[in-house]
């Protein structure tokens, strides 16, 4: 239905409200805001959008996202290259960034195993993993993969690969999350903490 | 408005929208049936819409064929399984076997009160593997392609049955089989005897028996490629297991 907008405006609110976390009316509402604010928004925001296009890619290296061949991840000095952190996606590896708790390297998978969505161990980076360990310098791989079934299927059968290499495999813990009461917490998480529990 | 609830096992979740899921449970009254949970892709629900977890569920639809949505409570996580190996390869072969195979909407209550205590058996620590043999047996019979292991397809006696058919799934006795033994599958003591804690080379025997008549017969028949893949990372596991001598599938890593 038209708003009575032109037709690129049209399109670009058509656009936005194919992004996550809109629809057609938060879409026309982000857009018009835009507009209202073209020197403080939408100016900034088309370059930035046409920078990104322009040189957006996917490391060589470990699969995250930056503006070159390798990413800044990759390339620094500062990183401890004998720990490897798996990841899923390149939202986790942000996830983890954010919390600027790990300082070694990271591998993203691409999607975890699922015979449902037809995802066997071909559609992920596993050569690709395989080849960086087998060059020797890592010591310590992380799996950092949802606890979920497929999840932790991916995990063991990772686990299985890369155990024969000579490394050390380790997975995250599960259990309470902070600020978290066991009164709301679902009886898998306590039973994962329970497991998990250690000496204080 | 069409509506019935009841308890169930989640097979399988599937992103729809950006916050529902399409969610397949098997209940005992109702098979194995779909329906839309609204926010199940929520962080609330996610761990509640876990495969193999127990739920209560609500189904409605204005009328029979639409998909329908449930309400869903949960009853009992198997999380328990996530970060036990065996049990964990156990849970998905089993989910995934039911979701390919079993017919929708049509009751199998024996085979659904089964896997329920093969499920919990696996969540408490005790041995399971032969349980899982015997499970896959009732399913093969569930879906029609049931085996007779009850007399010599040869010879018609009821003793000594050593072998199975590989083509027709019928027993054959040690003195029927004759010069064609090598070309027979064997038939260990354990399914007759529906013995839960068989000795690790009959063990073995049943995993091949059954996965055999899974890929000969289910498979085709189901038609989906990467159908027996997940059951055979459970075969993998527990040959393994059985191989290195530990006998509990319950609580290794």
């Amino acid at each position: 239905m038209s708003d009575g907008a032109g037709k690129e405006i049209e399109q670009l609110i058509a656009l936005m409200a194919k992004l996550p976390g809109l629809g057609p009316r938060s879409a026309r509402r982000a857009v018009l805001t835009m507009i209202k604010k073209r020197r403080l928004l939408l100016d900034p925001l088309a370059q930035a959008m046409t920078e990104v296009a322009a040189t957006a890619r996917e490391c060589v290296e470990c699969g995250n996202i930056g503006t070159s061949d390798l990413c800044d991840i990759c390339t620094s000095p500062k990183r401890d290259q004998t720990i490897l952190c798996i990841v899923e996606d390149v939202s986790d590896l942000w996830a983890m960034e954010r919390a600027q708790v790990f300082s070694g390297r990271y591998h993203v998978l691409g999607g975890v195993l699922s015979a449902l969505d037809g995802i066997g161990p071909d559609e992920l980076k596993l050569p690709k993993l395989e080849t960086r360990v087998a060059q020797g310098q890592i010591k310590e791989a992380i799996l950092a993969l949802g606890a979920t079934v497929d999840g932790q299927t991916t995990a063991h059968y990772l686990a299985d690969r890369l155990e024969p290499l000579g490394i050390t495999v380790t997975t995250l813990a599960q259990g309470v999350p902070v600020g978290g009461e066991l009164d709301y917490l679902d009886d898998g998480t306590i039973s994962a903490a329970l497991r998990a529990r250690k000496s204080l | 408005m069409i509506q019935w609830e009841g308890e169930g096992i989640v097979l399988s979740v599937r992103p729809h929208g950006e916050s529902s899921a399409i969610v397949q449970v098997f209940t005992e009254a109702q098979g194995r049936h779909a329906g839309v949970v609204r926010g199940g892709a929520s962080r609330k629900m996610t761990p509640v819409l876990q495969p193999g977890a127990q739920v209560a569920v609500e189904w409605q639809a204005r009328l029979e064929d639409h998909i329908g949505s449930f309400r869903v409570e949960p009853v009992r996580s198997r999380a328990g399984l996530l970060s036990d190996r065996a049990g964990l390869a156990g849970l998905t072969a089993i989910c995934g076997l039911l979701r390919e195979c079993l017919p929708e909407r049509e009751a199998h209550g024996a085979l659904y009160r089964r896997t329920g205590v093969l499920l919990d058996a696996m969540v408490a620590g005790h041995r399971w593997d032969a349980a899982y043999v015997l499970w896959e047996l009732d399913l093969l019979g569930e879906l029609g392609f049931g085996l007779d292991l009850s007399r010599c397809a040869v010879t018609g006696q009821t003793q000594e049955l050593a072998y199975v058919s590989p083509k027709s799934g019928r027993a054959v006795s040690r003195g029927g089989a004759g010069e064609w033994a090598d070309r027979l599958l064997p038939n260990p003591a354990f399914l007759g005897l529906r013995d839960l804690e068989p000795p690790p080379d009959q063990l073995r025997d049943g995993l091949s028996l059954t996965g055999h008549f899974i890929r000969q017969w289910l498979v085709p028949a189901f038609g989906r490629a990467g159908l027996a893949d997940e059951r055979d990372r459970l075969a993998a596991v527990l040959t393994r297991q059985v191989g290195s001598g530990a006998s509990s599938t319950g609580a290794s890593g």
